[in-house]
């Protein structure tokens, strides 16, 4: 079943070793682990950063709306003139917060990080693949991020359309100031984002496919493959047509052709455009944009059962269900698009189509959800910081994911699209959840990325603050949203009717603030344990996957020797018949012993 | 000054957190130290869960208590409105129940099997019946609400022409709406916005030499005749706006290039619904949250005292003004729809 390759054996890897320069080391490295702390600090660390920020003020000017305001003077500069926050940089911050988060964050920074690291770990490869394009992919991807941050500092401010970025408000400079050079970055920057992203997921998929070591069969995969592999499979599918969006986005804003343009009168006079609509490119842009959500929670989720299944000391339960639901999710993620255009215009009939293959996703997803409760089930729970996210995690995948059930529902959706109820959904069951996955990954696999420990008291503070924050945020939202108060207002005083909202909000904004400061919690334990935490041991969470096996300090090729064989699943926790509560995959199977999950 | 001042606010913000940390690495010192969870966390951390259990359910009932009245599930206007706030209402039951329930495990099963030295898991990798449960019944429940929705999106989606609805056409434009009646022969005249002859005030571009476009009649505050099927038509002139009736359970996007529909009936006038008692206790509310802030209202130039209104709002993001892209919606009595009406100018006495 699963091929072996093992050409780049011990002997020759010695020799690689001694090239290694400060730039081929740190800057252009070719070696996963390296790349995989390139994404984390940038994708992870540095745009999670910028974007949480955005999101505060944000929060702030809604909750406080048009009042002075220094941190807005610190930070917009002009476009706050006496602190006072601009209606059009309003709307820029949300597109931007929307693009680094869903993008940046937790596309690239997620998987970026935990593909890279873990794929040929805990399969057992010595590097990706094709380490060269594993570097392009991250280089390409710094690139895109410097573009962004760029459209900044362009005269009218970046794009400011919506992250959905829907002409032809973002096709036409007249429309809005962040139409002009701004969008150009955002679509230039997007493009090479793709690019980028594209070169990673095939080299993923490559290496799943082939460099498993022997023994590794398809279904003694961690889950965490499994997760990361058919993320990238959903990414190579479906990326390409939003860059097919962007380039004729592109066209029709620079060379003037109508692919969404049509009978337009703006600001006195009428444009060529004729023929073009709209809802095309709602269609090419959602066509990504749904499967996106699974790019970005499918990692997380990987994680979760990963971690869930150690802490426990139990094996993660139904693991060939957990499988299938991943593969049935990600099958119906293809399909599901139209449920973001119920009320576009689209015939109704393809309404009902969507409807239901929409609410078809929330069976994959509650058989996950109970098979995380089921692991926990008797288990042995082990408190750490990492198993707290986790937990977490699958607490806001249910609270968020239940909504779904109205929001895919064709009928409710005439009434409660684009409110804050749509706003407290995406974030609790995408947002919230993913930023849970990453901060259980990089808690769990600190000690194996930079060999010590972070602090578990800080990281137990950081947990239950952010999770007391996250619930304040985007519970009582829900309600505001059923109040009928639309999202992307930059005040709602010119609306008496929904004045008595504005008490939430404060109480929302608050939540916010908290959560916001909290995470500078993590950022020191993340800075200062890079340096000085405790040394690490081997194998600090008595886990069975292959990744703990390898030493911790840094070394071309993974293994010193030959790369280990694998002899079973990963999830032999508490296995009777064992003196410890965990069985590494690389260890043979007894005499007499079976694959009991089989 | 302000700048300068805000770099000094994050410098104690950084010093205050340098503080804290530094009070748990002493808090820490006594103990054993380890960086891994000890019994001591797992005891801790699982009481927490029961905690945040409880915290959840509180958040819960407080949002329930505070802003329970749920607007876009109560007192609709429109006829098909019943019919969506039942099947809302059935689903938020549904998921309350899952939520309570499935909450209540993961907290509980997390505080219940807190993780001891020496004790051992039990070894439990799988068993298809509880997954054929869990399957199951997500399946049954599911079917259920999707043919429910499925009937009610059918039914206020199919217009239904023999009731003979009046025809309105809704035009938005960055960042005002505009609405045109068919007029006397309820027929709306052709429009292209390449007709549009600011000169002649032709705003909506309607085609002047259409006969059935002499008698259209163009406003800027919707008025609807209570009981009287209404067929919108939308059309925007620039960017993508959406049409958003919240108290009618209406919505459509307005896309340039194409017109869209939408079709409901009012069922509930505007001086009825200002009688409603949730209505009037809402009204309250808010006019008492509106004197508290009396200076800045007023200087913003607005109306201290708020009235009840049905409003078209726009729900998709348009630009700058966007948070300002509103129109008033009256629904009355056919009789004081036509008197409104006979005041109104027609399209072709309204031209330049």
């Amino acid at each position: 079943m699963s091929a072996t390759v093992d050409t780049h054996g011990h002997d020759d890897h010695d020799v690689h070793h001694h090239k290694e320069t400060f730039i081929t080391k740190y800057i252009f490295s070719q070696d996963h682990k390296m790349i995989a702390k390139q994404y984390l600090i940038t994708g992870v660390i540095i745009m999670g950063i910028i974007g949480i920020l955005m999101s505060l003020m944000i929060r702030m000017q809604i909750a406080w709306p048009e009042q002075p305001n220094v941190i807005f003077e610190a930070l917009l500069g002009k476009w706050a003139p006496d602190g006072v926050m601009d209606a059009d940089i309003y709307l820029a911050l949300v597109t931007i917060h929307g693009t680094l988060m869903v993008f940046f964050v937790l596309t690239a920074g997620l998987s970026g990080t935990f593909s890279n690291l873990l794929i040929p770990l805990q399969i057992g490869a010595r590097d990706m693949a094709s380490g060269f394009l594993n570097m392009i992919s991250y280089w390409l991807f710094f690139v895109s991020c410097v573009v962004m941050i760029a459209s900044f500092f362009v005269e009218f401010g970046p794009a400011a359309a919506g992250w959905t970025i829907y002409p032809p408000l973002s096709a036409l400079p007249m429309a809005q100031p962040g139409s002009g050079a701004g969008m150009t970055l955002w679509l230039v920057s997007m493009a090479i984002f793709i690019a980028s992203s594209l070169l990673g997921s095939l080299n993923y998929v490559v290496t799943v496919l082939n460099l498993r070591t022997k023994g590794m069969s398809m279904v003694r995969l961690p889950l965490t493959i499994w997760a990361f592999f058919i993320t990238a499979v959903i990414g190579i599918i479906s990326f390409p047509v939003l860059l097919s969006a962007a380039l004729l986005l592109i066209m029709d804003r620079s060379f003037g052709t109508s692919f969404f343009l049509s009978d337009i009168f703006i600001q006195g006079e009428v444009l060529h455009y004729q023929g073009g609509s709209p809802v095309l490119f709602e269609h090419l842009f959602w066509f990504l944009g749904h499967p996106e959500v699974y790019i970005v929670l499918l990692p997380a989720l990987g994680i979760t059962s990963e971690i869930i299944a150690t802490n426990s000391r139990k094996p993660i339960f139904g693991y060939r269900a957990m499988i299938l639901s991943i593969l049935a999710i990600a099958f119906l993620s293809t399909i599901v698009w139209g449920h973001h255009m119920f009320i576009s215009g689209m015939n109704p009939f393809l309404g009902s189509v969507f409807t239901f293959t929409t609410l078809l996703i929330a069976i994959p997803s509650a058989v996950k959800a109970f098979n995380y409760i089921t692991t926990l089930w008797k288990g042995n729970l082990q408190m750490n910081p990492a198993m707290l996210f986790s937990i977490g995690l699958v607490s806001t995948f249910i609270t968020g994911g239940l909504t779904g059930i109205i929001l895919g529902d064709s009928a409710l959706d005439i009434n409660v699209h684009d409110t804050y109820f749509v706003v407290a959904h995406f974030h609790l069951v995408m947002g919230i959840s993913a930023l849970y996955g990453v901060f259980a990954g990089i808690y769990h696999w600190f000690p194996r990325m930079f060999g010590r420990m972070m602090n578990k008291n800080l990281g137990y503070l950081h947990f239950w603050v952010t999770a007391i924050g996250a619930y304040g945020v985007f519970f009582p939202m829900h309600f505001i949203g059923m109040a009928g108060l639309p999202r992307r207002y930059y005040t709602n005083s010119n609306f008496p009717l929904f004045d008595d909202t504005i008490d939430t909000q404060v109480v929302i904004t608050t939540f916010a603030l908290l959560a916001g400061a909290v995470q500078l919690v993590f950022l020191y334990n993340f800075i200062y344990s890079i340096f000085y935490g405790k040394k690490a041991p081997q194998n600090p969470w008595r886990s069975n996957t292959l990744e703990w096996t390898a030493p911790v300090e840094h070394m071309h090729g993974n293994w010193p020797g030959a790369i280990p064989q694998v002899y079973r699943w990963p999830y032999d926790y508490s296995k009777p018949g064992h003196d410890e509560d965990f069985v590494p995959q690389n260890v043979p199977m007894k005499e007499g012993e079976k694959e009991l999950h089989h | 000054m302000t700048p300068l001042l805000t770099i000094i606010i994050v410098l104690f913000v950084a010093v205050a957190i340098w503080q804290l940390v530094k009070i748990f690495d002493l808090a820490q010192a006594g103990s054993e130290n380890s960086p891994i969870a000890t019994d001591k966390d797992n005891r801790i951390n699982g009481y927490l869960m029961m905690g945040f259990l409880i915290f959840i359910y509180v958040i819960t009932i407080l949002c329930f208590y505070y802003l329970g009245d749920l607007p876009l599930m109560s007192n609709s206007a429109s006829e098909h409105g019943p019919g969506l706030d039942s099947l809302m209402g059935i689903s938020m039951v549904i998921i309350f129940i899952v939520q309570i329930v499935t909450q209540f495990l993961l907290h509980y099963f997390a505080f219940k099997y807190k993780g001891e030295k020496g004790k051992k898991a039990v070894f439990y990798a799988d068993n298809n019946k509880l997954e054929a449960i869990w399957t199951g019944i997500p399946v049954i429940v599911l079917a259920g609400l999707i043919m429910y929705g499925l009937f009610t999106w059918n039914d206020i989606m199919n217009v239904d022409m023999e009731d003979d609805p009046m025809v309105v056409e809704l035009y938005a434009q960055q960042f005002n709406w505009k609405a045109r009646y068919g007029g006397e022969d309820n027929v709306l005249g052709k429009a292209n916005v390449r007709l549009i002859d600011l000169d002649r005030a032709n705003i909506l571009g309607v085609a002047e030499d259409d006969p059935n476009a002499q008698d259209d009649v163009i406003v800027t505050e919707l008025h609807l005749p209570v009981g009287k099927p209404v067929l919108f038509k939308m059309r925007s002139q620039d960017v993508l706006h959406s049409a958003y009736m919240p108290h009618f359970r209406a919505q459509m996007n307005c896309v340039p290039g194409m017109v869209t529909q939408f079709g409901f009936t009012p069922t509930i006038t505007t001086e009825e619904m200002r009688q409603n008692p949730d209505i009037i206790e809402k009204v309250q509310n808010i006019n008492s949250i509106r004197r508290d802030k009396q200076a800045e209202i007023e200087e913003a130039g607005q109306e201290l005292i708020y009235e009840f209104d049905y409003l078209l709002l726009c729900n998709k993001i348009c630009g700058k003004s966007h948070y300002n892209m509103q129109m008033k919606i009256i629904v009355e009595t056919q009789e004081e729809f036509d008197a409104w009406m006979a005041e109104q100018q027609t399209f072709a006495n309204s031209l330049n």
